[in-house]
């Protein structure tokens, strides 16, 4: 089940994911300055792309502080959570046919209990920190999780029902036809809203809130562990659009172009999406949050789940 | 919902706008002419210092960038021995053109005056002294004054009344 060249794939993935989420830097503010009529980081080497060296120069050369008030090992462990479970999640991810590194049969569960895990990393990072303003977004960053990963699992029974599998690989082939955001439309948009909640992007960016929190969580790292959140955060935001096209979007399908180029094409169409939605949309306020999660999202899947499973055992 | 939707779109639409940055150096951005930039000293059409070492722009300047030695010349014109200004801390106020009698000092639109060192930034009056008269030709200090100093008596000033002979009844 598992790939022909295990170790190629799994060098391969850890490389590509890495160097497109470091690479997401310059995307992400390239394209926030051409939707505010600027043009962004532009200086450094061609178009600006050597931004990403020179930042890395900078965050590696900068004093790795722990504050004396922190829990000390809690504190350095922290930022570490969040890109193992990020990346672990990579590893059950299809790109394409062959490479991918473990063929799970519940490689969505799988996905799921990482991305859930990966919320340990906030919380405690913002308790280890040892300050007011961590804690909070600590505290919002678990408050968030528990609204929003209820939800997400359930949008995703839809696909699941019509796939038949908890394997992406048979989710995707399942949609050689017909790709799953037509039928399941509306658990496509309940996922999307429930993956920019779980990779804290802008509008559910509350864990963060710099207007009101300082920087929330990461108040207090600095170095190579605050660029562990950072290169965390958008290695969640490639694979929730990872996600997103798998389970809606038909992974690597596709007519005339390498099943590899459709993937990334559409990975990266969805993650300019997510970067328009950052600078489009305000931040929720905490209750609003709160209250769209349980009033507005939980029941919508519900009813899509229900919907969808009595439509299918009808067809069957 | 809706007007969320409209956001996105309206926010996507900026796509296809115009840029509004100036990108400096390779692109200069337009300067009013009377934008307020690097200090000059300016010369009278005859070619003659116009500044009569009054101090009345170092007594406007905000944050003392100007300091200057007055003296006179054989003819008993007053002139500034040395004139200095600090540009690391002129703020380029304008307040010393607004306060110079003879439209000697006058502000320029260049801003480009960047240094390695901070010693550099001190102008000094050759520095500053220019060969022209700036924005006001034509004009000199001394030909409307009415004070005597050599080559030019009381009264024979552009547009000056004769002075008034104190030995005369007559008004």
């Amino acid at each position: 089940m598992t790939s022909p060249y295990p170790l190629a794939s799994i060098l391969g993935i850890l490389i590509v994911a890495l160097s497109v989420s470091a690479l997401l830097i310059w995307v992400e503010r390239r394209l926030l300055a051409l939707w505010q009529d600027r043009y962004g980081p532009n200086r450094v080497g061609p178009f600006g792309l050597l931004q990403v060296v020179a930042d890395m120069i900078k965050i590696f050369t900068k004093e790795d502080w722990i504050p004396p008030f922190a829990d000390k090992a809690v504190f350095v462990i922290a930022p570490a959570i969040i890109m193992v479970t990020v990346l672990l999640s990579f590893a059950v991810l299809p790109i394409a046919p062959g490479i991918i590194v473990v063929d799970l049969n519940i490689a969505l569960l799988f996905f799921l209990g990482m991305s859930s895990l990966g919320v340990y990393s906030i919380v405690l990072a913002g308790w280890a920190s040892g300050n007011k303003y961590s804690l909070l977004g600590g505290l919002r960053a678990a408050a968030q999780m528990i609204s929003y990963e209820v939800f997400m699992g359930i949008s995703l029974m839809g696909v699941v029902l019509l796939a038949g599998s908890f394997s992406l690989t048979t989710i995707v082939e399942a949609q050689r036809n017909r790709w799953f955001v037509l039928p399941q439309f509306l658990g496509f948009v309940l996922f999307l809203i429930a993956g920019m909640a779980e990779a804290r992007r802008l509008p559910f960016d509350l864990p963060e809130a710099e207007a009101e929190l300082v920087a929330g969580f990461h108040s207090e790292y600095s170095g190579m562990k605050f660029g562990m959140f950072f290169v965390g955060e958008y290695l969640g935001i490639t694979l929730i659009s990872s996600m997103i096209t798998v389970l809606f979007f038909g992974g690597w399908m596709g007519p005339w172009l390498p099943p590899l180029v459709w993937f990334l094409v559409k990975v990266f169409a969805f993650i300019c999406f997510f970067i328009l939605l950052r600078a489009s949309l305000p931040r929720l306020r905490f209750d609003q949050l709160m209250s769209l999660g349980w009033k507005v999202m939980l029941p919508l899947a519900l009813v899509n789940l229900v919907v969808t499973g009595a439509v299918v055992t009808a067809f069957k | 919902m809706l007007s969320l939707l409209r956001t996105i779109w309206s926010v996507f639409l900026h796509t296809f706008r115009r840029r509004v940055t100036i990108q400096y150096p390779e692109q200069k951005p337009y300067l009013a002419p009377r934008t307020r930039g690097r200090i000059i000293l300016s010369r009278d059409p005859d070619g003659g210092e116009r500044c009569v070492a009054c101090h009345l722009c170092a007594v406007a300047c905000p944050v003392d960038c100007i300091s200057l030695q007055a003296t006179e010349d054989e003819n008993g014109r007053r002139y500034p021995e040395f004139f200095r200004i600090n540009f690391s801390r002129c703020i380029l106020c304008g307040y010393c053109e607004e306060a110079c009698p003879t439209y000697a000092i006058q502000l320029t639109p260049d801003f480009e005056m960047s240094e390695y060192k901070r010693q550099n930034l001190v102008y000094e009056k050759e520095d500053l002294l220019i060969d022209g008269p700036g924005k006001y030709p034509g004009y000199n200090y001394w030909r409307v004054s009415g004070v005597q100093v050599d080559g030019k008596g009381k009264g024979e000033a552009e547009n000056e009344a004769p002075p008034v002979d104190l030995r005369r009844l007559l008004p």
